[in-house]
């Protein structure tokens, strides 16, 4: 297990997701304190029924989100590798969006800010609780130089990759 | 306001098109609580006067969609449907699992209730307080996937349209009605998800009857405000971690039930439950698991069971059926219930029931009625429309619940549910073939017989339940037991998932509930004066009934006549109910529960309860 000091990734096997979505209810209640599924920086999916996954940080390689940030608002935790989200400075212009792959960042329903995930200062709620259930979708491993960026898909793209792995061609009809 | 709240419940009047926000006091919410609960308040006070002449799929009747304060919090979130049964006549409070009770309590609503008809087809999609009705036309005759497909696309393209900074939009969660729905079949359903269902009752005709194909929401708020969030978060992990501790019930669902069921306890229905037994190892959980499961772990929200899992068949001329498990319901009822004793098959068959909206165990319990009578030579392979209804052939049950979805032929008599076309069908051939119908007040009986002794329901739980066949709102005694009608109650009007109290004492239940709403609640309180009223409510109006049939407590109070045959084979060969002991055990029950020796509830236990305008209507049966 990687300790505390060491930058991490939340390694996923999404086509074993069970679309508990408990990761968006520790999430959220860590973050908000309520049980709030849209302001939860990781969220489930279910664009096809079966084909839930969760949708969250990728923290690519090159950052892509924090290069496009025009007002400096994002940053890159050393200790963790997460991305940080500076609220006050955060103008909700939605270029993270557009720079991310994946189209992952959203705005908080309420606040004006963007959301990321900040992989919780190294102890991610979301890969605790998904642990607990014994599936083990989220596993917290140590940041070493992979190809993390690959992992930043829309959720079209994601939900596409596993109904044909589920339901095969006729899957696609469904997306 | 009570915590745990969100506070105000959406009205929409389909014949009009006016939307509003509506409140309930707090000591309605306080009676109440919400689901099940409170959807038998809200028809009493809406419909209460004239609940005899109201036809459950004309204008006047009113569809419920109704969460909880426990919804979204307790493990296994649903949403409870409701409104006068055009199966019972009377009130079901039918639970869905999902996310759509969640999204609709963050989208800042308690509960929908839905007045009057639409000329054409709609759906409802609401997003936070904009809610709109839209047309349908596009989806109408479409099935549930094809429906699903088609509104997720269409609403997550309106709100990237509308809120194009937003990124990327979730699905909203949708309930919708398939073909079946849509034309009036009594045994149709409120569905989710694909394979979710709210079955009992009858209410996707209630959906259909007001042309309304689906409601799509999305909510963007959080859950409302609880008393003690600490207490909360505790009560949860309290809950998950006693489902954890079950590996099997999480690994197989209920999928273990379709061979067990009848092996070992002898009350699973075989061929219209002319036996109970089987052996059929070809059933067991094991082949449905290694052939066709591709997801062992599929679940709504919040919930640490998942007893959910995908089935897929990807080869053979049943390519492309695609299904949950099946459960153990569907595997009865449309597996040994028709003869049908091969995983596929069963697979293949719930998945086509999916698709029409219908309702598995009811369904199934129509399909086998008809194909006992065919066995017995009183429907013909010329009444079936050329279908010939043996047992085990699963094209030909095919072919008939297709029928049944789009009331063609045989199917527009079967679509009436098991009771109404015994009588339809009875009439007909002029015989009595209420022997071959296995329901209790138009409602089908869940698939755990009662002959054997050996599973949950006793002699009198479909007997006296106010929701007749129903096996998730079994009655018997003590009143205030463990899982009690009134225990089920307090389920469905939490609305949150039983399968997750399994196992969980009273005390931790009303403890979250305190935990959540801020409100003392105790187990005497609970069964001796709020749950207790919801059921007088519920008999009451499955007592007053109409406008096709009411029920005679000295007819209907009683088991299916097959119930009374004795078991033909297996370990409990020979074992039947005992029809002094029903008697004996149904005074006892009536006593208990405050009804007099014809079963109507009696006016001092009314009184008491404060139900005073239920006591005035229910004179008239006395």
């Amino acid at each position: 297990m990687p300790t505390k000091k060491e930058p991490i990734w939340i390694a996923r096997e999404l086509s074993k997701c069970s679309g508990c979505r408990k990761c968006e209810i520790a999430c959220s209640l860590f973050h908000e304190n309520r049980i709030w599924p849209e302001a939860s920086r990781i969220r489930v999916f279910m664009l096809v029924p079966g084909s839930d996954f969760p949708h969250f940080c990728a923290q690519c390689e090159d950052y892509p989100c924090v290069k496009a940030c025009p007002v400096k608002a994002l940053s890159i935790s050393k200790k963790t590798g997460a991305v940080l989200v500076k609220n006050k400075a955060c103008t909700a212009c939605g270029k993270c969006i557009d720079a991310c792959p994946g189209r992952i960042p959203h705005m908080h329903p309420t606040e004006n800010r963007i959301v990321i995930c900040d992989l919780c200062k190294g102890y991610p709620q979301c890969v605790k609780v998904c642990q607990e259930g014994g599936w083990n979708v989220l596993t917290k491993v140590p940041r070493k130089d992979q190809a993390y960026k690959l992992y930043a898909r829309t959720p079209e793209e994601t939900t596409r990759d596993l109904v044909a792995k589920m339901y095969g061609e006729q899957g696609q009809e469904y997306v | 306001m009570i915590l745990g709240y969100a506070g105000k419940f959406l009205e929409v009047n389909l014949s009009t098109g006016n939307v509003k926000e509506i409140k309930f006091g707090d000591v309605v919410l306080k009676d109440y609580v919400g689901g099940r609960g409170l959807a038998a308040k809200i028809l009493w006070d809406r419909l209460g006067s004239k609940w005899g002449k109201i036809d459950p799929l004309g204008s006047e009747n009113i569809l419920l969609f109704l969460t909880g304060p426990l919804t979204g919090y307790f493990p296994g979130g649903r949403i409870c449907v409701s409104g006068k049964s055009p199966q019972s006549n009377g009130v079901v409070g039918s639970t869905v699992g999902g996310e759509f009770g969640v999204e609709l309590r963050c989208a800042g609503y308690d509960g929908i209730i839905v007045t009057g008809v639409s000329e054409k087809p709609v759906y409802l999609f609401i997003k936070d307080s904009d809610v709109e009705i839209r047309g349908a036309g596009h989806v109408w005759g479409k099935d549930a996937k094809q429906t699903v497909a088609t509104l997720t696309k269409e609403c997550r393209e309106l709100l990237k349209k509308r809120y194009p900074r937003y990124g990327e939009w979730k699905e909203p969660a949708m309930l919708y009605v398939g073909p079946a729905g849509e034309n009036k079949v009594r045994t149709a359903v409120v569905a989710a998800k694909w394979t979710h269902a709210a079955g009992y009752g009858g209410y996707g005709a209630v959906m259909g009857s007001k042309k309304l194909k689906a409601v799509a929401v999305k909510g963007t708020g959080p859950l409302p405000e609880v008393a003690d969030m600490k207490r909360v978060k505790r009560l949860i992990k309290v809950v998950n971690n006693n489902a954890y501790e079950d590996e099997l019930w999480r690994r197989w669902g209920t999928g273990a039930g379709g061979y067990e069921v009848g092996a070992k306890t002898s009350s699973e229905p075989v061929r219209n439950w002319q036996d109970e037994w089987h052996d059929e190892k070809s059933f067991g959980v094991d082949q449905f698991e290694n052939r066709f499961w591709i997801k062992h772990y599929w679940s709504d929200f919040g919930c640490p069971t998942c007893c959910l899992k995908i089935a897929v068949i990807k080869t053979g001329k049943f390519k492309g059926a695609i299904t949950d498990n099946p459960d153990y319901e569907m595997q009865a009822y449309l597996g040994p219930n028709l003869g049908i004793f091969t995983p596929e098959e069963n697979v293949f068959l719930t998945s086509l029931i999916d698709d029409l909206g219908l309702c598995g165990i009811q369904t199934g319990n129509v399909m086998g009625f008809a194909a006992e009578l065919f066995q017995r030579g009183i429907l013909t392979k010329k009444d079936l429309d050329g279908i010939e209804l043996k047992w085990g052939d699963v094209e030909a049950f095919a072919s008939l619940a297709k029928k049944i979805a789009f009331r063609e032929g045989i199917g527009d008599l079967l679509a009436e549910g098991t009771y109404r076309a015994a009588l339809k069908i009875g009439k007909i051939k002029n015989m009595d073939l209420l022997p071959y119908a296995v329901q209790s007040k138009g409602i089908s009986i869940g698939a755990h017989g009662i002959r054997s002794g050996k599973d949950y329901p006793e002699i009198i739980s479909y007997a006296c339940s106010v929701q007749g066949g129903d096996h998730t709102s079994t009655t018997g005694l003590p009143l205030d037991g463990g899982e009690s009608e009134l225990m089920g109650i307090f389920n469905d009007s939490g609305v949150y998932c039983n399968f997750n109290s399994f196992g969980i004492s009273r005390k931790v239940r009303f403890n979250f509930y305190e935990a959540v709403t801020g409100l003392k609640l105790t187990r005497e309180e609970w069964c001796s004066t709020k749950a207790l009223r919801v059921l007088q409510l519920q008999r009451a109006m499955l007592l007053l009934g109409g406008p096709d049939l009411k029920w005679d407590p000295k007819i209907h109070d009683a088991n299916p006549p097959r119930f009374y045959e004795p078991l033909p084979s297996g370990p409990y060969k020979g074992k039947t109910t005992d029809r002094a002991a029903v008697e004996e055990y149904k005074n006892r029950y009536y006593e208990a529960v405050g009804w007099d020796e014809n079963g109507i509830p009696l006016s001092e236990i009314l009184r008491k309860l404060g139900l005073k305008d239920v006591n005035k209507a229910l004179e008239k049966l006395r």
